[in-house]
């Protein structure tokens, strides 16, 4: 009897995977003779397909650190494998040269290239799907007028069985919601304008949105926090950790400029972000700051300058002073053995950090934002927190922008827990961190493997 | 200068009797007042060579002691140009003497002639040439001695490896001859020189005598003195030009660990403390206390060049050629700029004082130890005779940094603090805040090609202030005079004579063109605070001209190397140009992929010192604007090569250096102050930007005058780019810097 | 008292803890070769090595490397018997005013301890942190080139068999 069952049950996924594959199969959208002349595409049209892949920062995954724009090649980590960015300049035999069109809208719509392979969810089309006819067009129209680079893609690195295209097929069918964007009818063009953006091209969600375990966006807890490239990207709705609530104008100012007074500067991977997006106009980056202000939750003005001004005063009361602070009287066993972990962070951060990140007194210079005012020490990890003090923060070479040194090597996975515990302490009002040794030697662990990958 | 054949009856003769009596007081040149040498500027009727015009006593340059020992003195100063080498080295020769053999002594107003500024690339002029006479003049002198002693004629005996020695064998060492002789004598207006032919040392690339020391650890700068007794000072600027110290409480930063003294003199401000770190504790907490009224209005920065060109001016015609309104087939109009630069020393300024006696001492890295000890004389009401200048090294200054305002500064607090050797160090901020700038400058030029493609007229304005603020005696000019309870008033600027001009530097074209008309206008008034930044006005001057001249050579479709040598008479200019096209493989009209450009440009220091020409591959990221420099080919004539490799190390650094003030650096500022204070608000290049390659070849000229090297890749550097950066994309950018965002607006999508 | 492994040697140092490294190698130790060129971490004239890591000692409390090895370039070899990296520099006179240089051979000395065949955009990517104004960049990459195939072939020579 349990055997009948058994085979009729089995008989059941069998149909069920038939039907499953029969579904996936795609067609392939046949090639263009010719790949479309630039003069084919009107200059208006390039010219807005360039700020949308602005904001979109397709090279910072569509090219490697020495490599030609476009063609891509970089590996995108993910916790099933690696995969390798794909070639998108418009070369006919390893790019996007012999795609029309309606392949391309597939491909950002539908998560399936022009051959009908269906693509791994690191190429984020669970964003790009909302986007509109005419601005999937625009960036058409902007990738076919780059520069062909011949380049092979190279094959993704996956974990068995993950390595089958059927998984992403099953994942598109289990969490694609596919496009275009439908606005907001309570909401005002503006608002829609900044939630388009933000959810289609700009696919902030990728990093600041958690996922489930089979790696698909949590949408009951948009912009809740989430990870990205071995830094998180912190909530950006109501648990946002800033201790100064967003306003659209600190917003725009951080989006436009990398930063922000009374919240800081753009670190990490946001870095590219913000830089690469220089070429959106200021009325679509005011859209967005608008839109993510919003997210923060309805408080009344009152209630947010209050807030605001809480937060200032504290974190102004909580400034290491450059010559003799709280911290200076404290004291340090050799070798830094002492017990009081604080005391260490206190002593370590006197003499390494507070050079900068002092009351602002001492020479008249550019001076970091109060460390109180930073999401980074009020964050509910100490990931970012630790990314920063190994590896610093530095603007491109060549250009101006604050410039912190990365202390990897000098301070020790000890003396970096300690300054982070001490920093928590110091700077914000949230609990201590937990963990803090773990992830301080994990991320020491991850740099130098990066390095010696190099 | 060609090697004279000068014969020996005719050398004796002219020198008239030897005078007896020479030191034997270890080499000390012979009591030297400097007064008494400079009144004796040679009344001869000829020109003595070099800086012999100014010292011309023989003894001032050269003293050998009893063993043999030969020190030579210099009143130049090695700022990591490599020239106490050089200068070893041209001694050498002519003494016919090893390398090893001599010990040089550079600027001290005690010990040296006053060679006035190491500056404007005229140490191989000055101070080279005069030493290579003096040297062969000595040489001269130790055989005539050598002559009598063993009754022989001169033209038998050789003066060789330190001594002379005669065909049978006779020998005396240099040392001994000269014992109880005197070269307390004259030079004379010609020199038995070697025939380059036989250099065995010069034209050498001789490794420098410096390096090893700088790279082991060695105590080679003036950062690196210690003294007994030493303490460490600071000073506190104020946040902007011109603000007042109104109130700050001292007593509690007296009470710090460490703190030995706070110097406060009306403005000027600054802490003493027994050891480093807690002067820098004590200055922060000092610069936190203390309350300023600020009165400083700076323009706006994003109009500067509009500001400054509406300000009253002297206005000169510095060239007037045939009519200048020549109209030709086409007309051409630009206008160019450059901001305010930093020197941007990468060691901050630092200088050492002791107040002892009634005598003051400051061990300084000033390019002028001379006019620097007259003004810090003024400054602490001292006579001069009570003031004593030493040269010890700093990091490279390219002209006037803080050198000179450190070493007020330090004198300020000795001068308060008997008895204490006092070490004062800026901080990064200081230096890049207080520094005198490079200044802004612009120009804007119009030209006229006939229907064969050649230019036939030429209108040339440049603005630009002062391009030196140097001290000469008059304190006001330095920080520390301008903040005293009684301040010195800075005198009034004034423009650098031409030939050799400062913001008019190399703004007359060497190109013959028939006519001309250039014009300077002279800005006094400075908003921000200028001096001479390495080269002057021709990196500037030079970037309008060599950009402009692609320019025509575009609308007159011609290549832009043959272009530039239909204009160029001169041959040792064409040759230039010629070796540099040559050795960097210039093709007329090469094809070459979008975003990749070659850029030229050529350029004779002041027109009358070293020629440069350069070549340059130079790649535009469409989508960035992001420039790379590829190959770099430089050709460069500096007259007789001394030392080929320190030619090729300054001209290497030149291009470097060059290329990034062009690429990223600006100096800014708000409607207050000075806001690039560290290097992440005044960028410069790092290692990822740097050429691929850069290849100096040399066009060597024996027996040719000394041309100087220090300065003469600066200007054709930043054209060279430019023109690049134009071939490459298409556009041509006029307003330095040329960032990344400039150039990828002008390119658009 | 901070106790300080230095070149090799120990040092007792009464000195305030929060101190930077760098002006305890200068005053207390006299060494001479790490510099002061910004204090902040931006410019490298400062660099030393902690253990395999190359630091800058300006942003370094004493107290930090407390105990742990310290290598400056007095560490590395004198001007009489220069070590490699040094060797390399002083052959190929990589210098003009020379102030950034002893920055520029220990970062050098930790690269290739690390990796002894660098390639071209790595020795750049390495010594990215480190400034240098004089523009001696090109002779600085010849001298770590140089200093790489020295230490190459001494290791090589160490290896054959005698």
């Amino acid at each position: 009897m349990i055997w009948r069952v058994l085979a009729g049950f089995m008989l059941v996924l069998i149909l069920a995977f038939v039907g499953f594959y029969a579904w996936s199969i795609r067609p392939e959208i046949p090639a263009l003779a010719e790949t479309p002349a630039p003069s084919s595409f009107s200059p208006d049209q390039i010219k807005r397909g360039a700020q949308l892949a602005s904001l979109g920062d397709c090279t910072t995954c569509h090219t490697t650190r020495n490599g030609r724009p476009y063609a891509g090649g970089l590996p995108v980590p993910t916790p099933f494998g690696t995969l390798y960015a794909s070639n998108i300049t418009p070369d006919r035999e390893t790019g996007i040269g012999a795609w029309p069109e309606d392949a391309f809208r597939r491909a950002l719509r539908e998560g399936v290239g022009r051959k009908g392979t269906h693509y791994y969810p690191a190429f984020p089309y669970d964003h790009f799907t909302f986007g509109s006819d005419d601005d999937i067009a625009a960036i058409y129209a902007f990738l076919m007028t780059r520069e062909p680079v011949r380049q092979l893609n190279r094959t993704p690195d996956l974990i068995f069985p993950l390595d089958s295209r059927l998984f992403a097929a099953g994942w598109q069918l289990l969490f694609l919601h596919k496009g275009p964007y439908e606005a907001d009818a309570s909401k005002d063009p503006d608002w829609n304008r900044g939630a388009y953006l933000a959810d289609s091209v700009g696919h902030c969600g990728a990093c600041h949105t958690p996922r489930n375990f089979l790696g698909a966006e949590e949408r009951g807890d948009r912009f809740g926090g989430g990870t990205g490239e071995n830094w998180t990207g912190p909530a950006l709705n109501q648990s946002s950790p800033a201790p100064v609530p967003w306003t659209a104008d600190q917003l725009y100012a951080y989006l436009r400029h990398g930063f922000a007074d009374q919240h800081g500067t753009a670190a990490g991977p946001m870095q590219p972000v913000v830089s690469n997006m220089q070429k959106l106009p200021d009325e679509d980056v005011r859209a967005l700051a608008a839109y993510f202000a919003s997210l923060e939750g309805p408080q009344e003005a009152a209630a947010r300058e209050r807030q605001a001004k809480d937060a200032v005063e504290f974190a102004q009361q909580r400034e290491v002073k450059v010559a003799g602070g709280p911290a200076t009287n404290a004291t340090i066993g050799s070798g830094g053995n002492s017990d009081d972990a604080n005391s260490d962070g206190a002593a370590i951060f006197a003499g390494a950090c507070a050079t900068c990140h002092h009351d602002g007194r001492a020479l008249p210079a550019s001076r970091p934002t109060p460390i109180g005012l930073s999401s980074v020490v009020n964050e509910p990890t100490p990931t970012n927190f630790v990314q920063i003090v190994l590896n610093g923060i530095h603007p491109q070479p060549g250009m101006r922008g604050p410039l912190m040194p990365g202390f990897a090597g000098a301070l020790t996975n000890q003396q970096i827990a300690a300054v982070a515990s001490y920093v928590r302490g110091q700077f914000s009002k949230q609990p201590a961190w937990q963990n803090v040794d773990k992830a301080v030697s994990s991320a020491t662990r991850q740099q130098a493997s990066a390095e010696s990958a190099q | 200068m060609t090697a004279h054949r000068v014969s020996r009856r005719l050398f004796l003769s002219t020198g008239g009797a030897l005078v007896v009596g020479f030191a034997i007081s270890p080499a000390v040149a012979q009591p030297q007042k400097p007064e008494q040498n400079g009144d004796a500027q040679a009344d001869t009727a000829q020109q003595l060579p070099g800086s012999l015009q100014k010292a011309p006593y023989l003894d001032s340059w050269i003293a050998i002691d009893a063993k043999n020992g030969i020190t030579v003195f210099t009143g130049k100063a090695e700022l990591g140009q490599g020239i106490k080498t050089t200068l070893i080295q041209c001694a050498a020769e002519q003494l016919n003497v090893d390398f090893a053999a001599i010990k040089l002594v550079t600027a001290d107003t005690e010990r040296t002639p006053n060679e006035g500024y190491t500056a404007g690339s005229h140490s191989m002029q000055d101070s080279g040439t005069a030493i290579l006479n003096a040297a062969a003049q000595v040489r001269g002198i130790l055989i005539d001695l050598a002559a009598a002693r063993f009754n022989m004629a001169a033209d038998q005996l050789k003066a060789q490896g330190g001594k002379v020695t005669a065909p049978d064998g006779q020998s005396v060492s240099y040392g001994e001859l000269v014992t109880g002789q005197d070269l307390h004598r004259m030079a004379q207006p010609t020199s038995p020189l070697k025939d380059p032919k036989d250099f065995s040392v010069m034209g050498k690339p001789v490794p420098r005598i410096d390096i090893p020391g700088k790279l082991t650890g060695g105590a080679m700068y003036v950062q690196d003195m210690r003294m007994n007794g030493m303490l460490h000072a600071r000073v506190v600027r104020p946040p902007s030009y011109g603000a007042q110290l109104l109130n700050v409480d001292t007593a509690a930063v007296q009470k710090m660990p460490g703190v030995v003294n706070v110097v406060r003199d009306g403005s000027f401000l600054a802490v003493v403390a027994n050891g480093e770190f807690q002067a820098i504790d004590a200055m922060n907490a000092l610069s936190a206390a203390a309350e300023w009224h600020e009165t400083a209005q700076l323009p706006e920065q994003r109009d500067i060049h509009q500001h400054l060109e509406s300000l009253p001016s002297q206005d000169q015609t510095i060239d007037d050629r045939g009519d200048p309104n020549e109209q030709g087939v086409r007309v051409l109009k630009a206008r160019y700029s450059r901001p305010y630069l930093s020197h941007g020393s990468i060691g901050p300024s630092c200088a050492v004082a002791l107040y002892h006696g009634g005598k003051l001492t400051v061990w300084t890295h000033t390019q002028g130890v001379y006019p620097l000890r007259n003004t810090i004389a003024n400054l602490v009401h001292l006579p001069q005779g009570a003031v004593r200048c030493i040269h010890v090294e700093g990091a490279g200054c390219y002209g006037q940094n803080g050198a000179d305002d450190v070493a007020a500064d330090v004198a300020v607090i000795a001068r308060a603090m008997p008895g204490k050797p006092i070490r004062l160090q800026w901080m990064r901020e200081q230096e890049h805040g207080w520094e005198p700038y490079g200044p802004a400058q612009s120009a804007s030029v119009s030209a006229a090609l006939d229907d064969n493609g050649k230019i036939v007229a030429w209108n040339y304005e440049v603005w630009s202030n002062t391009h030196s603020t140097r001290p000469e005696g008059l304190p006001g000019v330095l920080i520390a005079a301008r903040y005293l309870e009684h301040p010195f008033q800075p005198p009034p600027p004034k423009p650098i004579p031409m030939p050799e001009g400062g913001g008019d530097r190399n703004a007359i074209p060497l190109y013959t063109i028939a006519n001309s008309r250039v014009v300077y206008h002279f800005i006094p008034e400075m908003p921000i605070r200028v001096s001479a930044l390495r080269s002057l006005g021709a990196p500037m001057n030079i970037f309008a001209i060599e950009s402009f001249m692609d320019e025509l050579a575009n609308a007159a479709n011609a290549d832009p190397v043959e272009f530039r040598l239909k204009h160029l008479d001169d041959p040792r200019a064409r040759d230039v140009v010629a070796k540099a096209a040559q050795e960097f493989g210039w093709k007329k009209d090469a094809k070459l992929p979008r975003g990749l450009g070659h850029g030229f440009a050529f350029a004779r220091y002041k027109n009358l010192a070293a020629y440069c020409a350069i070549a340059m591959e130079v790649s535009v990221e469409h989508e960035t604007g992001a420039v790379k420099i590829g190959r770099v080919v430089a050709a460069v004539d500096s007259g007789q090569a001394v030392n080929p490799d320190g030619i090729r190390n300054q001209v290497e650094g030149a291009i470097v250096q060059s290329a990034s003030w062009a690429l990223y650096e600006s100096v800014t500022f708000d409607r207050k102050t000075v806001t690039s204070r560290d290097w992440s608000s005044y960028p410069m290049v790092r290692f990822s930007l740097v050429p691929e390659s850069i290849d100096v070849h040399i066009i060597d000229r024996p027996g040719e005058k000394f041309l100087g090297t220090g300065e003469c890749g600066q200007a054709p550097t930043q054209a060279a780019v430019a023109n690049g950066i134009a071939r490459a994309t298409g556009v041509r950018l006029r307003d330095m810097p040329l960032t990344p965002a400039k150039i990828k607006q002008a390119i658009g999508v | 008292m901070i106790s300080l492994n230095v070149n090799g040697r120990q040092h007792q140092v009464d000195v305030d803890p929060r101190t930077p490294l760098l002006y305890v190698l200068r005053n207390v130790l006299k060494l001479n070769a790490a510099k002061f060129g910004c204090g902040l971490g931006q410019c490298g004239a400062c660099t030393v090595l902690v253990g395999t890591s190359p630091i800058f000692s300006c942003l370094t409390p004493v107290s930090v490397v407390a105990g742990r090895p310290v290598r400056t370039v007095e560490g590395l070899g004198t001007a009489d018997s220069p070590g490699p990296v040094q060797k390399a520099f002083i052959e190929e006179q990589s210098a003009q005013c020379g102030y950034c240089i002893p920055g520029m051979i220990m970062r050098t000395q930790a690269l290739l301890e690390r990796n002894p065949s660098p390639t071209e955009t790595q020795i750049r990517a390495a010594l990215e942190p480190n400034l240098c104004r004089c523009g001696t960049h090109m002779r600085i990459l010849r001298a770590a080139r140089r200093a790489a195939k020295s230490m190459t072939a001494g290791a090589q020579q160490q290896r054959r068999p005698t």
